[in-house]
Formats: C-alpha cells, sequence, structure tokens
C-alpha cells in the first residue's frame, strides 16, 4: 500500500510540475491563438528557437538559462511585432480567413526549423546549471517520499509566474483589457477610439515575446534538436483548445489536467498510452463543451 | 481532292525514317561508350535532421570521405563515384518515396540505406522489387521477415542482431551480480522493439524474473514517472532499450530519482554521441552501455578505424562543420558500408547486382572495421559489440571522452580494460 502511495503522490507532483513546463509552452499560443485567431503554427518552433539561443548564451558566457530566457524576451517581442506586421498586411487587411494565413505560418515554421539547423546542427543540445540533476526529496512517511526534480520545480516556478503575470496583464491593465475586446468585437473597439490594429500586433508580439523564457523552459526540462517543434506542436494546440480559447487561466488548468493525466497513466498502465489519454480527455471535454474548459460560448456576452 | 501523302512521299518518309533510325542507333552506341565514362551514382537517404540526425550526420561525412578516396583512386571501374543523397528526416514515411526518386529518376547505379532500422525497413521492399543488392547500415533485424539475399548488414551484433547485440551487456552482468529480477523500458519504435525482443530472450536464458516491462512514446517529456513504477518493483537489473531523447531523459531521471538495481543501461543509443556525452557528463557515471568502437588503448581489432576518424575529426575542424566531432558510433561503419560494396563491384568487374550480391555472400572482406564474413539474412557470422562502463567522468568537458579512461570495456574479454561496478558505487 506504501508503494501506492508513493507513486501516486509522487505522480501527482510530477503532474503538476509537468503541467506548469506545459502551460508556457501554450501561453504564447493561447494569446496569439485563443484570443486574436492567428493560427501561429510556427509557435513550438519559436520556443525551440528560444531554446537554442539560451543554449548559445549558456555555452558561450555560462549565463544561466532562465536569465538568457529574460534577456531574449524583448528581441522576441520585436520579432513577434514584425511577423504580425507582414501578417496584417498580406492576409487580414484583405479579409482573408484565419486558415489562409497557415501557409504563411508553416513556412516560417521551415525557415526557422532550417536556419537552426543550418546554424547549430542536428545534435541535441543540453544546458548545464546547479539545478539540473539534483532533485529535491521529502520523506513523507514510511517508504513514501516524494523526490522533486529540480529542474522541473525551477520550470513550474517561472511558468506560474509569467503565466499569472500575463492573466493580471489581460485582466487589470487597460491594454489588456483591449486586447480582450478586440477579440470579442473588433468594430465596437474602434468605435471607442482605439486602434484595434494597434492592439492586435501589441499583443501578437506579446504572444511571440513568451517563446524566449518557455524555450529556456524547454531546454532545462529536455534535450533540444532543431526538428523538435513539430513534435510538440499538436499538445501545445489541444491544451489552448482544452483550457477555451480566449482563456489564459483555462490553458493554465488545461496543461496541469494533461500533466496529471500523462504521469498517472505513464506511472499505473503505462507510458505509452499516455498521448492516447491526454487526446482522450480532449475529445471528451469537446464533447460536452465544444468551447473548452473556460471559454466563452458563441454569442455569451 | 488529292490525297497530302502520295504514294512516293510515303515511300521517301519511310526512307529517311528508317535512315534516321540507323545514324541514331549508331550514335546511341557511341553515347553508350561515353557514358561509360560518366560517373557511377550512388544514391541513399540519410537523416539529415530529425531524432537520429546526430548519427546521420557523421555518416554522411564519412560516407563523403570514401567517395573523395575512391576518386582519388581513379574512381570505380574507371568511373568518378557521385553520391545522390536526400534527408530522410528521421521519418520512416519519406523512406519510400526517396528511393523510388533515386532509381526512377536519378537513375542511380547502386543504392544504400539510410542510417537506423526505422530507415531501412520501409527501403526494403524497393530494393527486392528492383532486384538490388542493399548495404544496411545499423539496421536491427531488417532482413528477418524478408530474407532477401541481396542484404548485407553493418553491425556487428552478429546472426541473430537483437540477441547478439545485448548478449555481452548480460553475460558482464550475470558474471558479476547473478541478477535474480530485472525490468525493461523501451522506446515505441522499431529498433527499440526488436532489441528488447532480443534482451527478453537473453534474460529469460539467465532465469532472471521480468518484473516490468513498459514501452514509452517518444513524446515523452519527463521519465522521472517511469523510473519510479520501475523502482517500485525493486529490480536487481534495469535494461533500457532508447533513443536519443529518451536516453538523455532517463540519464537525468537516474540523476534525480536514483535507483538501488545494480546494473543499469544497455541499449541506449544516444550516449556515444559527442553532443549528448558532453551534456550529460557525470550523470553517465555507472551506466553499462553497448558500443562499437571507444578510444580505449586495446581497440586494435580495427587497424584502419583510428586513421578514418583521424582524417574525419581533421575535416569536420578544417571545414567547421557542424556535426558529431568525435565520430566514434558512426564513421567507421558507414565507411564499410560503401568501402565492401565498392570492392565487390570492382571484384565483380560490372554493376551487375545479382553478381555483386553473390561475391559479398561467398566472400570475406577486409575493411576498417576488420574482417568481415555475411552469414544468414546478411548479417554478421561473428557478433563483436563490445559493453562498456562510463566511470570517472568528472565534468562536461568533451575532451575527457576522446582519451582513454572514461569508457572501460567490460567485454569481450581479449580487449577488456576495466571491471564492472555497481551503478551506484560510482556514483557521489
Amino acid at each position: 500500500m506504501a508503494i501506492f502511495i508513493d507513486l501516486l503522490l509522487n505522480a501527482l507532483v510530477i503532474g503538476i510540475l509537468l503541467g506548469g513546463f506545459y502551460a508556457a509552452l501554450s501561453i504564447g499560443l493561447s494569446i496569439t491563438f485563443g484570443l486574436l485567431d492567428v493560427v501561429n503554427i510556427a509557435h513550438p518552433t519559436m520556443l525551440v528557437l528560444g531554446a537554442f539561443i539560451a543554449f548559445l548564451l549558456n555555452s558561450t558566457w555560462g549565463i544561466d538559462p532562465i536569465l538568457a530566457g529574460i534577456i531574449s524576451t524583448p528581441f522576441f517581442f520585436i520579432l513577434g511585432w514584425l511577423i504580425y506586421q507582414v501578417y496584417y498586411n498580406v492576409f487580414e487587411k484583405s479579409g482573408a480567413e484565419s486558415l489562409r494565413g497557415l501557409a504563411f505560418f508553416f513556412g516560417l515554421l521551415f525557415i526557422i526549423e532550417v536556419g537552426l539547423i543550418i546554424q547549430f546542427g542536428v545534435d541535441h543540445r543540453l544546458v548545464e546549471a546547479p539545478y539540473i540533476g539534483q532533485s529535491w526529496n521529502i520523506i513523507v512517511g514510511q517508504e513514501i517520499d516524494v523526490a522533486i526534480p529540480f529542474r522541473l520545480l525551477v520550470a513550474f516556478v517561472v511558468a506560474a509566474i509569467a503565466t499569472l503575470a500575463i492573466h493580471a496583464y489581460l485582466t487589470k491593465t487597460f491594454f489588456g483589457r483591449a486586447v480582450r475586446a478586440v477579440a470579442q468585437d473588433m468594430m465596437a473597439l474602434r468605435l471607442m477610439g482605439v486602434d484595434p490594429i494597434r492592439v492586435k500586433r501589441i499583443a501578437f508580439a506579446l504572444g511571440v515575446a513568451t517563446a524566449g523564457i518557455g524555450g529556456a523552459l524547454m531546454i532545462i526540462v529536455l534535450p533540444i534538436e532543431p526538428s523538435l517543434g513539430r513534435l510538440y506542436l499538436g499538445n501545445v494546440f489541444a491544451i489552448v483548445v482544452l483550457g477555451g480559447l480566449g482563456s489564459i487561466s483555462g490553458t493554465l488548468l488545461a496543461a496541469v489536467i494533461i500533466g496529471i493525466a500523462e504521469s498517472i497513466v505513464a506511472t499505473f498502465f503505462g507510458p505509452s498510452w499516455a498521448p492516447a489519454v491526454s487526446f482522450g480527455i480532449l475529445l471528451a471535454v469537446l464533447a460536452f463543451r465544444p468551447e473548452g474548459l473556460f471559454g466563452k460560448t458563441a454569442g455569451a456576452h | 481532292m488529292t490525297r497530302i501523302l502520295t504514294n512516293r512521299v510515303r515511300v521517301w518518309l519511310l526512307a529517311g525514317l528508317f535512315a534516321a533510325s540507323v545514324v541514331l542507333s549508331g550514335s546511341f552506341a557511341t553515347t553508350a561508350q561515353a557514358q561509360n565514362k560518366d560517373p557511377i551514382k550512388v544514391g541513399f537517404s540519410m537523416a539529415l535532421s530529425g531524432a537520429l540526425a546526430g548519427g546521420g550526420q557523421q555518416s554522411l561525412v564519412a560516407i563523403q570521405l570514401w567517395a573523395e578516396d575512391m576518386n582519388k583512386k581513379g574512381g570505380l571501374l574507371g568511373r568518378q563515384v557521385e553520391l545522390v543523397f536526400y534527408d530522410d528526416q528521421t521519418n520512416p514515411k519519406n523512406v519510400p518515396g526517396i528511393y523510388s526518386k533515386l532509381l526512377d529518376v536519378d537513375k542511380v547505379d547502386l543504392i544504400v540505406s539510410g542510417y537506423g532500422t526505422n530507415l531501412i525497413a520501409p527501403a526494403m521492399p524497393i530494393a527486392i522489387d528492383r532486384e538490388m543488392v542493399f548495404m544496411g547500415l545499423f539496421g536491427m533485424n531488417a532482413n528477418a521477415k524478408w530474407e532477401y539475399e541481396n542484404y548485407f548488414s553493418i553491425l556487428p551484433a552478429g546472426p541473430d542482431p537483437a540477441v547478439g547485440f545485448s548478449e555481452v551487456w548480460f553475460q558482464a552482468v550475470e558474471e558479476k551480480f547473478k541478477p535474480k529480477t530485472i525490468a525493461f523500458i523501451a522506446a515505441d519504435a522499431e529498433f527499440a522493439q526488436n532489441l528488447k525482443e532480443g534482451a527478453v530472450r537473453n534474460a529469460e536464458a539467465m532465469g532472471m524474473e521480468i518484473v516490468y516491462e513498459q514501452n514509452y512514446n517518444p513524446k515523452t517529456a519527463d521519465f522521472t514517472p517511469i523510473l519510479r513504477a520501475a523502482n517500485a518493483k525493486k529490480p536487481d537489473a534495469i535494461y533500457i532499450a532508447s533513443y536519443p531523447n529518451g536516453s538523455a531523459g532517463l540519464v537525468r531521471a537516474l540523476a534525480e530519482v536514483g535507483t538501488d538495481a545494480k546494473a543499469v543501461g544497455g541499449g541506449m543509443v544516444g550516449l556515444q554521441f559527442a553532443g549528448l556525452m558532453a551534456g550529460l557528463g557525470p550523470m553517465l557515471n555507472g551506466i553499462a552501455n553497448y558500443d562499437f568502437f571507444v578510444p580505449e588503448p586495446t581497440m586494435n581489432l580495427y587497424p584502419g578505424a583510428s586513421d578514418l576518424i583521424d582524417r574525419y575529426q581533421a575535416k569536420v575542424k578544417a571545414e567547421n562543420l557542424k556535426v558529431d566531432a568525435l565520430g566514434y558510433y558512426l564513421v567507421p561503419w558507414a565507411y564499410a558500408n560503401l568501402d565492401i560494396l565498392g570492392q565487390a563491384v570492382e571484384a565483380v568487374g560490372s554493376l551487375d547486382q545479382e553478381a555483386i550480391g553473390k561475391y559479398i555472400r561467398d566472400n570475406e572482406f577486409t575493411s576498417v572495421v576488420g574482417k568481415i564474413k555475411f552469414g544468414k539474412n546478411g548479417e554478421w557470422e561473428r557478433p563483436r559489440t563490445l559493453v562498456v562502463q562510463y566511470q570517472g567522468i568528472k565534468n562536461n568537458d568533451l575532451q575527457q571522452f576522446a582519451t582513454p579512461g572514461t569508457r572501460k570495456i567490460l567485454l569481450p574479454a581479449d580487449i577488456s580494460t576495466g571491471d564492472l561496478q555497481e551503478f551506484n558505487a560510482l556514483r557521489k
């Protein structure tokens, strides 16, 4: 029995930590796809770009990866700003459906990936930091102890801070509310005297800016190689949809649910079932609540 | 109305066509002779991106070295060698299309495989259908289903690769610890599954009880739950059949969660790549893993290999190539793969695939990886896999892996440089 409790506790803890990590990967997409309806399919690859930048700073100057992620955030913001400019002028201005922009982001995905291969090669990369490879062992009872790997804990804490910060920004500040307003009704916002395009551009840049810190967390948690973005595409979109388009807190909750589900299934039923369970949960939730966990129902005000 | 083509015009037209065909066939004959000076094209797919690219890229450089060597000596059958290759992105779905293109559009004269079981298997039907000799690079039992007589494997795992690959690991572990229970963790991929099957047979033959046996999905981000679940069954040994990201993830999980097992490792691909070795550093200590070539002083099995590796490392440095800096894992083998094919073509004196295949089947070859004789299903007659244990790794410096001492050879006994120690004894 003790073994069962030990396994369950550890699976829960790892699941929550992993969920925080998944949230950090998905939050940028939650803004760009969830709020702005821009299908930024290149987002996971931008995370990989962020991871490589963190690797570069870490291996050349010994900079801590999280610090590296924070340093690279302004550059990603500018990158997102520029990308949206192009995207808007080519697609949105002419009134094209968001799906047509998909090809644009697909192209961006491959340009970034191949650029990384040319610059860094294809080998797996890792970063060095004092908290990687160690864990915090908490003794709960007889034969029951919980080992919390530092790298997951660090990723979770940073992800939680980032998510709460973005959530606060979007709910408490004027600009944040403008972003949510632009998602609801662009015309009404224009009538209020706010330029919706400027709002969308900055919001998109914010979404891409998360790739800096998100990428740094990625390379702390697992080894990175350029094509990893395509592997995580399904998971990240699933989490955003599960949480509900337009809800940051929904994304966090969805990520934690998926993290816990994967962890528990991997521990008790066999890790090969874990992806099936994650997508199974997504399907089940969408069957009963098509707008996702915290999404707004169509037509609700 | 008059007919356009009167009988006379028709006769002249036919005569003209006949004359033209005679002339043209004559010129085709000279073109065919001129074509004998055209390059011989060798076609293959290779993992230049994706999960196995660390191995694929170094293999490509080795193959390019072979082509350079051949062309310096005057080429193959007096014709220059030209390589035609495409990136399969470590995606098996890309392979059939690539080989169809190589054979039908690029019209290559010879084909060899990409790197790894997963990328060899999808090409087998095409090679068989076109009756081409097919050299396989590091394929685990790729020919077991087909029993194609013109497939030849470069993998020193012996006649029953899945068993031979892990045999030495089990021998070393059994000799030292006599484990009663064992746990298996394997990736959900063809190579790892084949390897695990063979390892399970070895374990059962030695009377070990299998207390845990699970597969993981390649997308798994964190391996601590899997390791904990395996540890809960208190195994004496843990055999892992994994690909690079899983290998790295499990090494980290071992550092974070620990284990009471006395022997850990076995079939972890990727721990031989320079980037991962340097990145994981001291976390590798204690892991006993398979390998093929390590810079230990007793590695005189392969006299030509050290020179080739020196040339490879020099080329990587000189051209600033973004590939594995050390090249121990695949370079000698990828070179041998082409070298043997080249030797057979020269010996036969033509590109007749049947004759080439028969020659390879009937003869023993000397190459940079020593003497090779192919047996049943194109596998090696004798296994020559090593089992090594990571010991004494101090930090993340790559140089320590280029010198003796960090990977002690446990078996084969005649080149052994160290003893197997308990996993936890080597962890601080």
